[in-house]
């Protein structure tokens, strides 16, 4: 089976947020990436776990320019066979989706796999929209991926539940949590890594329909107002009478 | 600029979510003097059909066609598109929900128009057309420009209050066409949770961590919960050893979540807690440490030991329902 993992940066969820230029730019000075939790921890482990399961090879693909390597060979660490750059700034959803699949349509994937969604944009769009444009079934939010022969088994989210779905490849999927154990690279990962295909692919024409304008800190919360744990009535009386949200 | 809203109903009833997406299209359709249209797929009850014209709809198409009965994404987005072009409509509002999640990109792919997923404000359209997001787990918000001629927008549920007027929509039945395009995914089974009221369209959550030392200490978190009419909510370790069930789970790598009023009751206040919490109105913090993160976030502490606390709260808040009714 030929597996195609789409993967994203994201910057650790404790890092601190700035940003340039007047605000319309993020400031990536002093910021640690990672590889986005859903690609890495379910996207990829369950592609790996089907390859050592049925065979087969993994590919990992990012959109971004050259700086995004480091977070490639990361992910290859973890054990993908290659991997394929597209060096173009990732920021419009629609364009990145593109890339993608202007490169996967050439090499006949038979399962593309995406995550739920990165941490920093929380868009869960580029799945959907790569299995648009390469006319393929898509199965958003799936939390469990099994294969029988060409058939593939999925339990996914769905509004006040989940549903089991059958769909035979190719097919695309994003990845929520469930789909697999996160694994930890280790220094044969590490060291493979390094020498790994990773492969630079120019981008595609294609137009850029957002962008965005302007960034703004949130702004925090009003101080805390105490009550004191002696008299806890006081609290719903509060939420009651000034929240008014009870 | 004419506007498309596509809602849907669950456990037989037109979503809260959808209706909220009503009343945002509408506003929007006002801003630029057309009108909102909703769509509505499958089955809709009389009820669902006034209350669409309650949130502004000033039409209704409803399309029934058994190919969409399997929900799949693709149909769906052939269906949208065409209800669209029915329409003129220049801007389609979604929810940023599982439906919107998986419909809205496809629909953006298929007729190239900019994809705005989880927004949060009215759009602006001084010097073009933009609207705000939230970015970076909440730590900051972004403004996007949407440059093509068609735009979709994927609404944040929970971000607007709704509004229900006295209006009333026509309501036209809409045959799409599917001719030719076959759903490839077979549905085998629905598990539908038997939570009475489902986590992320809940106005009040009461959620609890760690602190709770063990599942069997849930029973006061539980009760609170129904006092208030709330559903309830946990932190990542609780669900990962197993004290609740998963998709309690909120956070980062859970669900997020933007309720009126959040409590959270032993739970420290990590930053990828906080980042699935921290669009909630309101939020409650109960914690034995002083120094729990989570007090900075909060807009209500209270410094003390749970298992004397919550109990209290219990009674206090059923006095209060009691005085209610
Ligand atoms: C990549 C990543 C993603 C993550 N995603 C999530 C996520 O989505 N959601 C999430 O919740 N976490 C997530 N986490 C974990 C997160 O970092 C914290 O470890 C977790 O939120 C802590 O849970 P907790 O507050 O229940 O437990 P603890 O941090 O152990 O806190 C327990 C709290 O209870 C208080 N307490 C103890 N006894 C009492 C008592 N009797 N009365 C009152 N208070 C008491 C303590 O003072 C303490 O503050 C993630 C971590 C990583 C690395
Ligand atoms: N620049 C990128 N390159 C490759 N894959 C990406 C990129 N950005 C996002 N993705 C994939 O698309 C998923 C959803 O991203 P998003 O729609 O931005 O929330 C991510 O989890 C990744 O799998």
């Amino acid at each position: 089976m030929k597996i195609l993992v789409c993967i994203s940066k994201s910057p650790d969820t404790t890092t601190k947020i700035a940003f340039k230029e007047n605000n319309a730019q993020f400031d990536e000075n002093n910021v640690q990436y990672i590889v986005n939790p859903y690609d890495e921890w379910y996207a990829l482990v369950r592609a790996l776990e089907l390859k050592e399961a049925g065979g087969g090879n993994v590919t990992i693909i990012n959109v971004g320019l050259a700086e995004n390597d480091a977070i490639i060979r990361k992910a290859l660490a973890i054990g993908a066979d290659d991997a394929v750059r597209i060096d173009a700034d990732p920021s419009d959803a629609l364009y990145v989706a593109e890339q993608i699949a202007a490169y996967a349509k050439a090499q006949n994937f038979d399962l593309i796999l995406a995550g739920k969604e990165t941490i920093n944009y929380n868009g869960s769009a580029i799945g959907g929209m790569i299995s648009e444009l390469l006319g393929l079934p898509y199965i958003s939010l799936a939390t469990k991926l099994t294969m029988a022969g060409n058939t593939a088994t999925i339990e996914q989210d769905i509004d006040g539940g989940t549903q089991v779905v059958e769909c035979d490849l190719p097919l695309v999927i994003s990845a929520a949590k469930g789909m697999a154990e996160q694994r930890i690279p280790n220094m044969r990962g590490i060291m493979a890594a390094r020498t790994k295909p990773l492969t630079v692919v120019s981008a595609v024409d294609s137009a850029k329909l957002t962008a965005v304008k302007l960034y703004t800190l949130a702004a925090g919360r009003t101080e805390c107002k105490y009550i004191d744990a002696s008299t806890p009535e006081k609290l719903i009386e509060l939420l009651h009478t000034e929240a008014k949200v009870i | 600029m004419a506007v498309l809203i596509y809602t849907e109903t669950a456990k037989g009833k037109i979503k809260k979510s959808s209706l909220e997406a009503v009343n945002y299209g509408n506003h929007i359709a006002s801003m630029t003097n057309t009108t909102a249209t909703a769509l509505i797929i499958g089955d809709a009850s009389n009820d669902d059909i006034i209350a669409l014209g309650k949130a502004g709809a000033k039409k209704i198409l409803q399309v029934k066609n058994d190919k969409l009965t399997s929900q799949d994404p693709q149909l769906l987005a052939i269906a949208t598109e065409q209800a669209a072009t029915a329409e003129n409509s220049e801007v389609i509002i979604f929810s940023h929900d599982f439906t919107g999640k998986a419909v809205a990109p496809r629909l953006s792919a298929r007729i190239k128009a900019g994809l705005v997923a989880g927004a949060v404000s009215y759009p602006v359209l001084e010097g073009g057309f933009s609207v705000k997001k939230n970015v970076f787990s909440g730590k900051a918000t972004a403004e996007y420009s949407i440059s093509s001629a068609k735009k979709i927008i994927s609404l944040l549920p929970n971000s607007f209050p709704v509004t229900l007027t006295e209006n009333t929509a026509e309501l036209v039945n809409f045959a799409v066409n599917l001719d030719g395009v076959e759903s490839r995914i077979k549905v085998k089974e629905v598990k539908k949770e038997t939570a009475e009221l489902s986590l992320p369209d809940a106005d009040l959550v009461v959620s609890a961590g760690r602190g709770m030392r063990g599942p069997e200490n849930w029973g006061m978190i539980e009760d609170l919960a129904k006092v208030l009419g709330a559903a309830t909510a946990c932190s990542r370790p609780v669900a990962d050893i197993g004290w609740r069930p998963h998709h309690e789970h909120v956070g980062q790598t859970g669900v997020a979540i933007r309720p009126n009023l959040y409590i959270a009751i032993g739970i420290s206040g990590a930053i990828q807690h906080l980042a699935g919490v921290n669009g909630s109105k309101t939020i409650v913090v109960i914690n034995k440490d002083a120094e729990a993160p989570f007090f900075k976030s909060a807009d209500y502490g209270i410094v003390g030991d749970a298992f004397e606390i919550v109990p209290k709260l219990v009674e206090a808040a059923k006095k209060l329902k009691a005085q209610q009714n």
